[in-house]
């Protein structure tokens, strides 16, 4: 993969919280690469550590977290210039959280879009106001043309009235187009990169449908690329062009959205897709009652460290002696699609890191 | 073959009718909120979460109750066990002990009867719950204030609701902050099952869940339902998860019931075109391109001020003249399959589409 075709690349990810109660290792070495124009879907359970790899990318990480280790790589090109690819990188990490230069990247260059859309929202500011801060703060513009431009990019979001709107209070507005509203001010600086988390979770279905529409065609109109967290594999389906499935902390699987759906290969996500009641089936089975199947146990509490495989005592097909003592490494068992799994290791593989992992589960 | 175990279905729902009543029927149930202003708190309008609503609920199925937020799905859920008190409307319930009773008429002392026999659970797991009750006094409470067990009894019926819902009896001194959302769902659920009731009204039992654990508690709800013959008003917005668990759906907009059928009849050729776009809308876990969605355009209507006519017309795609002036009845249009809507027998509209 070329660096031409990469927007933010993430190596070896850890970010950490350090507590009275022990360490929470919110994020435990994940990798992911975001192309432009492309969208990335990232899904997992609460706690499994997605949001957390988003605020990173942000360096928004609240206290007492910490980014331990690893990279983040920006590149900072103007996305439509295709020539000039390498020409400017900026390693995140790098960077102070509140330094000039991060501060000119968060919410202009790569901004996100919060699961409440009441709580990303001043309440005692108008909308226009809001907007108009974002695009003061990144571009000299005059504050006339800042109103006009947040007028512009309200009616973008197909919000009925923009300019009656961008003098209202968040308060006035339903859900549906509060969320609108937080959309615009995310994309009101053109940015390159949008974090979605959970933007829809809190809307009903067809609110959540129009918003699921408009955020695709802001896309297109943009071309920009999207990190889309959720929970909700039906949304995922909808979105992403490529999906990476978290479990306490790692990516356990990523590949492109048809062969997670048709052929996904770790027992995690094989087990998450048969748990959620399919509706094609419901109508098949005409009446008839059955079980969905379950994930036995839950996830296990955040300050454990479980020694092997994290996801080995809900496993289905476990091995007793591989699963539960080495850590699974990364295997690429098609073209561009990973699994953190030791179905799919090479018996070899397993055995000679035994020794080291056993020291690391004394811990 | 479908087909014909749909009519069968459809056909038993229709016995069932006629050869006993449902063990809790619903009458032009209402609920006004009244909207206060200045120092004198006076009226000057009523918020109508509640409007006329009529339906039934068979023994031993689950009737799934749908729509958006604010629609008032929750509202009729509280209206029935009257923890609070419906403006007007008959809540006829068949109560063992009591025979068939009105809930919304019942004086205090025989609501506390009534309620051993219909319970409650609820959506948030973590506020539903007293932080400072250990699992005894939580579930134990409904028994000891019904007058249904003292000292040991109570102990031992709360260990064998606790083994009930999948929980170690021993757990039982402990506080809720030691359990994780499912467990303390099933605390919940054993809380509103300790009296042994025949009805339970579930108000989004499972939403505030992540996805594997939502299945452990809606098969242990099927486990439960099967096993004490329960009946369940399922109330939820996540469609998926109320097709797979009820026999019947009920649709709600702004207050009004706009269409109740069969779950079958209703996904696969639903009569409203506000559940027309409800299906529409589904996210499915499929991504294979799918045809064009019906997005609604609007917002939901204020229950405050609501549109004249059909409260539907200001988004639906098929209005006439008719719907933005007269308000449809909820009829019955074919055997069990109830719908408010003026063009109801002339639509056709599509269901969930795609099917394998």
């Amino acid at each position: 993969m070329s660096a031409d075709h990469v927007l933010a690349e993430i190596k070896n990810l850890r970010t950490y919280f350090h507590l009275a109660e022990g360490v929470v290792r919110a994020v435990d070495g994940v990798d992911l690469t975001i192309k432009p124009g492309r969208t990335l879907g990232i899904v997992g359970e609460s706690g499994c550590g997605k949001s957390i790899t988003a605020l990173s990318l942000m360096q928004l990480v609240p206290s007492p977290g910490k980014i331990e280790a690893g990279q983040i790589n920006y590149y900072r090109t103007v996305h439509k210039t295709e020539s000039s690819a390498t020409a400017d990188v900026v390693e995140i990490t790098k960077l102070k959280p509140d330094s000039r230069e991060m501060r000119a990247i968060r919410g202009n260059q790569i901004s996100m879009v919060f699961q409440e859309p009441m709580a990303a929202m001043l309440p005692v500011r108008t909308v226009g106001a809001q907007i108009m801060e974002a695009i003061t703060l990144h571009q000299q513009v005059s504050k006339a043309e800042a109103r006009d431009r947040a007028i512009d990019i309200l009616s973008r979001v197909k919000l009925p009235n923009a300019d009656r709107i961008v003098d209202t209070y968040p308060f006035q507005l339903s859900g549906g187009m509060r969320q609108r509203a937080v959309i615009a001010m995310a994309l009101s600086c053109n940015p390159n990169l949008l974090i979605a988390d959970e933007p829809t979770t809190a809307l009903d279905v067809t609110t959540e449908a129009q918003i699921l529409q408009l955020m695709r065609d802001l896309q297109q109109e943009f071309d920009m690329a999207i990190m889309y967290i959720t929970h909700n594999l039906g949304v995922i389906a909808e979105m992403a062009d490529e999906v990476a499935v978290m479990y306490m902390g790692k990516v356990v699987e990523q590949t492109d959205i048809r062969s997670l759906f048709f052929k996904p290969l770790h027992p995690y996500t094989q087990a998450l897709l048969r748990s959620i009641p399919q509706l094609d089936d419901v109508m098949a089975r005409a009446g008839q009652k059955k079980r969905l199947e379950t994930i036995k146990g839950m996830v296990p509490d955040p300050y454990s460290i479980l020694p092997g495989c994290s996801f080995h005592p809900r496993c289905p097909q476990y091995m007793e002696g591989v699963c539960n003592q080495v850590t699974p490494e990364v295997v690429e068992v098609e073209p561009d699609h990973i699994v953190r799994c030791h179905l799919y290791t090479a018996p070899a593989t397993r055995a000679p890191a035994a020794a080291h992992t056993a020291k690391d589960t004394t811990l | 073959m479908t087909e014909q175990i749909y009519t069968q279905s459809e056909l038993q729902t229709q016995e069932q009718r006629q050869t006993q009543p449902p063990l809790l029927e619903i009458k032009s149930l209402k609920k006004y909120f009244p909207i206060q202003k200045g120092f004198f708190k006076r009226v000057v309008g009523h918020v109508k979460a509640v409007d006329d609503v009529s339906f039934y609920v068979n023994e031993g199925e689950t009737l799934g109750l749908v729509g958006e937020s604010g629609c008032g799905k929750t509202t009729t859920g509280r209206c029935i066990l009257k923890a609070i008190t419906p403006s007007s409307g008959e809540v006829w319930f068949d109560d063992p002990a009591m025979g068939r009773v009105n809930v919304s008429t019942l004086e205090h002392e025989q609501l506390v009867q009534v309620r051993r026999n219909m319970r409650m659970i609820f959506q948030d797991p973590y506020a539903s719950l007293n932080p400072r009750m250990t699992l005894l006094d939580i579930v134990g409470a409904p028994l000891r204030a019904m007058n249904l067990a003292h000292g040991k009894e109570v102990e031992d019926r709360v260990a064998e609701m606790l083994r009930l819902v999948g929980l170690r009896p021993e757990y039982m001194r402990r506080y809720p902050h030691a359990f994780s959302g499912g467990q303390r769902q099933r605390i919940g659920l054993a809380r509103a099952l300790a009296p042994n009731p025949k009805f339970l009204v579930c108000d989004e039992p499972v939403s505030a869940l992540d996805v594997s654990v939502q299945a452990q508690i809606l098969n242990l709800l099927q486990e439960l339902q099967e096993q004490m013959g329960l009946t369940y008003l399922f109330v939820a917005h996540d469609l998926s998860v109320v097709a797979h668990i009820s026999e019947r759906v009920a649709v709600m907009y702004v207050g009004k019931m706009v269409e109740m059928a069969t779950t079958h009849e209703l996904f696969l050729s639903p009569k409203h075109p506000y559940t027309e776009a409800l299906m529409s809308a589904i996210p499915r876990p499929d991504p294979t391109p799918r045809e064009k969605r019906i997005l609604l355009t609007g917002e939901v209507a204020n229950p405050a001020n609501p549109p004249s006519g059909c409260y539907f017309h200001p988004r639906c795609r098929y209005v006439k003249d008719i719907c933005k002036t007269e308000e449809p009845t909820f009829e019955e249009i074919s055997p069990g399959h109830f719908v408010k809507c003026h063009r109801a027998a002339e639509l056709n509209l599509s269901g969930v589409r795609n099917l394998a």
